[in-house]
């Protein structure tokens, strides 16, 4: 296999995933006070859900922990030496005008995998994902299930340490959320630390570890999964909960 | 007269006339040659407004779409300037020659394409940015993959620039002084031999350049049409 010669394939699973610190975190562009202070810390071994209603912050908290957004104030420290390897996978995936195989070569290319090992891992990953037959299909024509798999195959590709996905289902029909579902646990049984966002209470139940509940751009409960669905513990998560029973 | 001309005419096209046809290949090789260098340079220049913060950014935008409407005979009375006897590149003796005619169209033609393809790849931009950022991908290392992926967008540019070229008279009249075998293009032919009364070698290349442009038109139609439908 190709892929045990490569670095970037180094098998992450014996080591337990990078843990993420998020200390007095805020985000506040222009004197808005959009996010925090937050301080919490990820280090169970997840996938953490985070949660909470529309405008909550749980966007913004991925994209300050994911470093495409920087904290106003505060700071987000990973365990271990700098920031680990990371991919994100976006509510509308974002795909480039190539072919599906394209897009995940260009991914490696520009994480300076060498050139002869990326069709090989770009082959793997589309394979992983049920994408052989649409290797050559340009990506934006591929259906929306397949558009959000050949992200997760992009990502797969990456072997990153840590996964974030921003409501990765809320386009998709059941049998494409579904699929998605069981690509988000294998990366978490291979061993990646998964951060994910949902409005879905049954998918946050069949797939979290343990939950983040934010509210007005805060962290209002940080608990494990069972805890967080039994008894809440916060009064938004309680308000939270039962209003989506209630709907 | 005007019906015998226009016989005539397309006799010498039908006839693939010498002096018109000689005409014809001298025109495309110097639009073609101004819309490549034009390209190598004004591609990457858009590409690189619309992904570097800086200061004047703003002024620079301005500067290239006004520059978009720069009359030809200015771009000639400069270029003329610099290359004539006694300007700063009369050494090099390029006045009246065909790379003198290349130069005044690359002038011309720079900033449509780098003021357009700054706004192709700036919309591609905010479309990538998140996912480009999350790949680790530097400004440098963005810059060909979304040339690349503006490809069908930026070849439409390409033929809207070598339809400002080719359809052009005043500049490659100045700098170029129409030298019949020399530097005598399609645009100068058909003023000069419209202002003699010799109007069928006029009208055959009035006629050539009309196709022209609309063999132009249609190719970045289809090619754009196919895009939409291949690609997404």
């Amino acid at each position: 296999m190709t892929s045990l010669n490569v670095p970037i394939n180094d098998p992450i699973e014996l080591s337990a995933p990078p843990s993420l610190q998020f200390e007095s975190v805020e985000f506040n562009p222009f004197g808005h006070q959009l996010f925090g202070p937050c301080s919490f810390k990820l280090d169970g071994p997840g996938p953490t859900l985070v949660m909470g209603p529309n405008g909550a912050g749980k966007s913004l908290m991925l994209r300050l922990a994911h470093g495409l957004l920087t904290p106003t104030e505060g700071a987000v420290t990973w365990s271990g030496d700098g920031a680990p390897r990371q991919a994100m996978v976006f509510q509308t995936p974002v795909l480039l005008r190539r072919s599906a195989l394209a897009n995940l070569t260009h991914a490696l290319a520009v994480n300076n995998i060498p050139r002869r090992l990326r069709t090989d891992l770009a082959r793997e990953a589309l394979a992983r994902f049920g994408l052989s037959a649409s290797a050559d299909t340009p990506a934006r024509v591929l259906s929306g299930g397949e558009k959000q798999r050949l992200a997760l195959a992009r990502a797969w590709a990456l072997s990153p340490a840590v996964l974030f996905l921003d409501e990765p289902t809320s386009a998709l029909d059941p049998a494409a959320i579904k699929e998605v579902e069981t690509a988000v646990q294998e990366f978490h049984e291979r061993g990646t630390r998964i951060v994910m966002t949902t409005h879905d209470l049954h998918q946050a139940r069949r797939l979290a570890g343990d939950v983040l509940f934010l509210a007005g751009g805060k962290v209002q409960e940080h608990t494990p999964s069972n805890v967080f669905f039994d008894t809440p513990v916060s009064r938004q998560a309680q308000a939270f909960m039962s209003g989506e029973l209630v709907a | 007269m005007e019906e015998n001309a226009f016989y005539v005419a397309l006799s010498l096209l039908v006839n693939l006339d010498a002096s018109l046809y000689q005409i014809v290949v001298l025109s495309l090789q110097v639009s073609l040659l101004a819309v490549l260098i034009a390209a190598a340079l004004g591609f990457p220049l858009g590409a690189a407004v619309a992904l570097w913060q800086f200061p004047g950014r703003g002024g620079v935008i301005v500067a290239l779409n006004a520059l978009m409407g720069l009359p030809p005979v200015v771009a000639g009375l400069g270029v003329y300037l610099l290359l004539s006897r006694a300007g700063p590149l009369g050494e090099l003796g390029l006045l009246f020659t065909p790379s003198a005619m290349v130069i005044a169209q690359v002038i011309l033609v720079l900033p449509i394409l780098a003021a357009l393809s700054r706004q192709k790849v700036e919309e591609l931009l905010g479309e990538y940015r998140e996912q480009f950022v999350s790949l680790g991908m530097s400004r440098a290392c963005m810059m060909p993959t979304l040339l690349w992926d503006a490809r069908f967008a930026l070849l439409t540019v390409l033929l809207a620039g070598f339809g400002r070229a080719s359809a052009e008279v005043g500049a490659v009249m100045m700098v170029g002084g129409n030298i019949d075998g020399v530097t005598r293009v399609m645009t100068t032919a058909i003023v000069l031999e419209t202002s003699k009364g010799a109007l069928p070698l006029a009208l055959g290349l009035g006629i050539v350049l009309l196709t022209l442009v609309m063999v132009i038109n249609a190719t970045a139609y289809i090619l754009s049409e196919t895009a939409k439908r291949r690609m997404g």
